[in-house]
């Protein structure tokens, strides 16, 4: 019996449990990862976790300061901070995965056109993409706002739109170096097509570094969405957004600190988790990387 | 360096005129018409028609495209629908403001971040070095709208010390009103900086050049600054470059907060009353600039090193 059980072979280990290993020794990936667990965990959960409705106007007071009632205190019109800023926390993580998704998916298709497409096409999307980046995000959200009108899918199309072109370029030089890579050489001496060496070798290669960066841009995202809607230019109230509360404190910052504390302190938390994951999982998934810093 | 230098500015020259092109491409994409967006839905067909001749609009889209062109390069960006002004009076009236203020941000924020990341970089391991990355990582954490809102919340509302709103009158006011917005947009800079600097020093001070250097008997502080930091401080240059646009966003957040004027307030007003001629004048003005920025930077580190002429 004994002996059977020792010649069981170790399953692989797989990605998952290579990433939470890493992760495990790393201090800053390992409060990075716990933020990002229990931000994401509050975004889906917020219903559940705060007996108020967010949106609700009560005839408590107004402009409280935290209590055992209302955990981060009340905003200008008695609504409950807390269960606001769960909500928000909801509205963001939406934006930061729906646009972001949207970003990847675009900058995936357009950076595969440059890198491995003729060389005027590459040359055309490259200038493209210069154009784009020179625009200032909020300045470039502001235009788009004027034109389509504030709203949350407006929050998402701009930053889709300003991040294609960080992903697209990474995506075109990753398959410009993979192309001249000795073993997709080797493959295609063999005869295999466009579509192998594109799903078996460039993809998997690309898509790691990627969503890397898809994780460290989502503070940025998360910033923008806020900021829009901090202008009165993104999600309109009475939705709740961190920029929103952010707003209502600063109409009335010199009654009370507290709607700008509670609207500030999850973005600098979402910042500082998906900084600190990303960089971990940098780290796990490219040792090179780690060196040079 | 001079085949180098024409390269890049025509390459600039061509991303600013593709830049034009998307956001006139743009307007004329999205459904709905920008003469009845002005005037609002109560506005009469006569009003809108007359309006839509003023623009232009009733003229074919290549037509309008080649037309907006021409009167770019003699300087006329349009004309304002609500008061008749010229737009690139408007902006240009406002755009010192906006200037003044990322010129004083940037100015602070990376003489101080060079010195604490190059301080950090000769005393690796030192608290100093620690407590300049623990702030580093901080502050780089913190969008600049909302240290803008602590910097009013602590040293306006709560200590009273400096002034919130306004750019102030004369030299000495329009300074102390400088401070908190210049501080607010620097801040996060700081730290970016400095770990950047911090970072490629390290690398550098490793390098064969440095210990050649080292060996001929030159002094400390002279490696330092001709051989070193000369090297170091270039993925700086090359990221202040790139963030200018960054910076120009934070400036809008940093205008409204503080109720100052510039180019900022000027877009997020004109966007409340749907002014798109000035909104399209500000954004141009805007993207030349960050264009014409990030040239300045690729250009000072080719001047600072040769190797990244070759480079394009």
């Amino acid at each position: 019996m004994s002996q059977a059980q020792a010649t069981v072979s170790l399953p692989e280990p797989t990605v998952i449990s290579r990433i939470l290993r890493g992760l495990a020794g790393n201090r800053t990936g390992t409060i990075g990862f716990v933020l990002v667990v229990l931000i994401l965990a509050a975004a889906i959960f917020a219903p559940w976790i705060s007996q108020y409705d967010p949106a609700a106007i009560m005839t408590g007071p107004r402009m409280a300061p935290p209590s055992s009632d209302h955990w981060l205190g009340t905003d200008n019109l008695g609504r409950d901070l807390f269960s606001r800023v769960l909500a928000g926390g909801r509205v963001a993580m939406l934006v930061a995965g729906a646009s972001l998704g949207a970003a990847l998916s675009l900058g995936l298709v357009l950076g595969l056109v440059a890198g491995l497409g003729p060389r005027w096409l590459d040359n055309l999307l490259l200038l493209l993409f210069d154009a784009l980046r020179s625009f200032p995000t909020i300045v470039f959200g502001l235009a788009v706002v004027t034109l389509v009108g504030p709203s949350l899918f407006t929050v998402i199309l701009v930053v889709a739109i300003t991040s294609v072109p960080i992903y697209a370029r990474i995506i075109r030089t990753q398959a410009q170096s993979l192309r001249n890579a000795e073993f997709v050489m080797a493959e295609r001496a063999m005869g295999a097509g466009l579509p192998r060496i594109l799903f078996v070798h460039v993809l998997p290669n690309v898509l790691g570094p990627l969503l890397i960066l898809a994780s460290m841009d989502v503070p940025l995202v998360i910033a923008t969405e806020a900021g829009l809607s901090f202008l009165g230019m993104g999600v309109r109230p009475p939705t709740s957004s961190w920029g929103v509360i952010l707003n209502d404190g600063y109409n009335f910052i010199r009654n009370s600190p507290w709607p700008v504390i509670a609207g500030s302190v999850p973005i600098v938390l979402v910042t500082l988790g998906f900084t600190f994951l990303g960089e971990a999982l940098r780290d796990i998934f490219d040792p090179r990387l780690q060196k040079a810093n | 360096m001079i085949y180098y230098a024409t390269q890049r500015f025509l390459l600039s020259v061509l991303i600013v005129i593709v830049a034009i092109s998307l956001l006139t491409l743009m307007l004329h994409v999205v459904p709905g018409d920008p003469a009845t967006m002005i005037l609002g839905p109560r506005a009469t067909p006569e009003l809108i028609e007359q309006t839509r001749v003023a623009m232009g609009l009733d003229q074919p889209l290549p037509v309008q495209i080649v037309k907006f062109f021409g009167r770019i390069l003699h300087g006329d960006l349009g004309t304002d629908v609500f008061t008749g002004r010229a737009v690139s009076d408007i902006v240009f009236e406002q755009l010192p403001y906006t200037l003044v203020l990322i010129a004083v941000s940037i100015l602070w924020s990376s003489v101080l971040g060079i010195v604490l990341g190059c301080y950090s970089a000769l005393r690796a391991g030192t608290w100093l070095d620690t407590l300049s990355g623990i702030l580093s990582v901080g502050t780089i954490s913190i969008p600049a709208f909302v240290m803008a809102l602590y910097a009013v919340l602590i040293f306006a509302v709560s200590l009273g010390w400096l002034p919130a709103i306004g750019a102030g009158e004369g030299f000495f006011d329009s300074a102390m009103h400088l401070i908190l917005p210049a501080f607010a947009i620097g801040i996060s800079w700081v730290g970016y900086i400095a770990r950047m600097v911090r970072a490629s020093m390290l690398e550098v001070m490793g390098a064969p050049h440095v210990r050649m250097a080292r060996s001929f008997g030159l002094t400390e502080a002279r490696i330092v600054r001709a051989y070193i930091l000369r090297i170091a401080v270039q993925p700086a240059v090359t990221l202040l470059g790139t963030g200018v646009a960054h910076l120009f966003s934070a400036a809008v957040f940093v205008e409204v907060i503080f109720a100052r004027p510039g180019i900022g307030a000027l877009i997020v007003s004109s966007v409340n009353e749907r002014n798109y001629p000035i909104i399209l004048g500000a954004v141009l003005v805007t993207t030349a600039i960050i264009v014409l920025a990030t040239l300045l930077s690729d250009l000072t580190v080719a001047l600072l090193d040769p190797r990244q002429r070759e480079a394009l």
